[in-house]
């Protein structure tokens, strides 16, 4: 390899590294979703990314699905197996994922909670009845529902 | 009759009427195996009104499904939309008895704090029949 291809290949490593990296920023590379995670918890609500929470989580959630925040979300033993075991392989490992947020809440999440402080999204804005619930992404996030949160793809509704 | 055959005339009533729902693609056949479960005739007024009242929870069916689901809902607490429920507005429904047994598991217990007898879901599907186009 000559000195330039060198220095080439040098580069694009580190952009490729840059732009993982970026990924981890947003909480986890995006994962295509397992079709019964959709189905199932899609149904209620969009398809949170399983690199949003970390693998406890995931855990205790899929354990108690018959008590999921206040509704009965109760699977076959099946379902629960194959979507667990999905989460489980995807749940996030980026540093910022790494601990269980309280109630395993990803809007209980630090860096949840740092990324939507009220400089960023504005008190009022939650109120609103297009948004009605923090845990209601696609609100702003207009791409939410297909794993995507760039900036650019935010509308947060008037 | 003695009580060996009490319990295998229970045993094969209790294997047709669940046999029938397994195979139920549509929501008239569907219906006709929870009215069969029930052992009796379906109510659509009675139904309704379980759909529409407080049933001791704070959730009520139409609180995400709307009081006329013909039209799309809303989930009480996620904001999700929720296609609408009736038949005749959405061919999808009650097509798959797996599918309308494990909503119906979930959401009569969070309604009615317990599952939801046969007659009562045949009276919910009663009704949600009668809204038409």
């Amino acid at each position: 390899m000559s000195r330039s291809e060198f220095k080439k290949s040098v580069l694009s490593g580190l952009l490729l590294a840059c732009a993982v990296a970026a990924d981890a920023d947003s909480a986890g590379a995006r994962v295509a979703l397992l079709p019964k995670y959709q189905q199932e918890c899609a149904a209620c609500h969009i398809a949170y990314p399983p690199g949003m929470l970390p693998a406890a989580s995931w855990q205790h959630l899929m354990g108690s699905l018959q008590k999921h925040h206040g509704t009965d979300a109760s699977l076959d033993e099946a379902g629960v197996r194959e979507i667990g075991g999905w989460l489980q392989t995807h749940a996030g490992t980026y540093k910022r994922v790494n601990e269980a947020p309280p109630q395993d809440r990803i809007t209980k999440s630090a860096w949840f909670l740092r990324k939507h402080r009220a400089d960023e999204v504005p008190p009022e804005a939650w109120k609103r009845a297009a948004v009605g619930s923090a845990a209601n992404c696609a609100a702003c996030h207009t791409q939410a529902a297909d794993g995507r949160f760039n900036e650019r793809d935010i509308k947060i509704p008037r | 009759m003695d009580n060996i055959s009490i319990w295998v005339r229970a045993a094969v009533l209790t294997g047709v009427s669940l046999g029938s729902l397994a195979q139920a693609g549509t929501p008239a056949e569907q219906l006709a195996a929870y009215t069969a479960q029930a052992v009796a005739t379906a109510q659509p007024a009675r139904g309704q009104q379980l759909f529409t009242s407080r049933q001791g929870k704070d959730w009520r069916c139409a609180s995400c499904h709307t009081a006329t689901p013909t039209v799309e809902g809303k989930h009480a607490s996620t904001g999700k939309v929720i296609a609408p429920l009736a038949p005749a507005f959405n061919p999808n429904r009650f097509t798959d008895p797996g599918k309308t047994e494990k909503w119906f598991r979930r959401n009569c217990n969070d309604v009615l704090g317990r599952e939801c007898t046969a007659g009562e879901k045949a009276d919910v599907l009663a009704w949600l029949l009668t809204l038409k186009r």
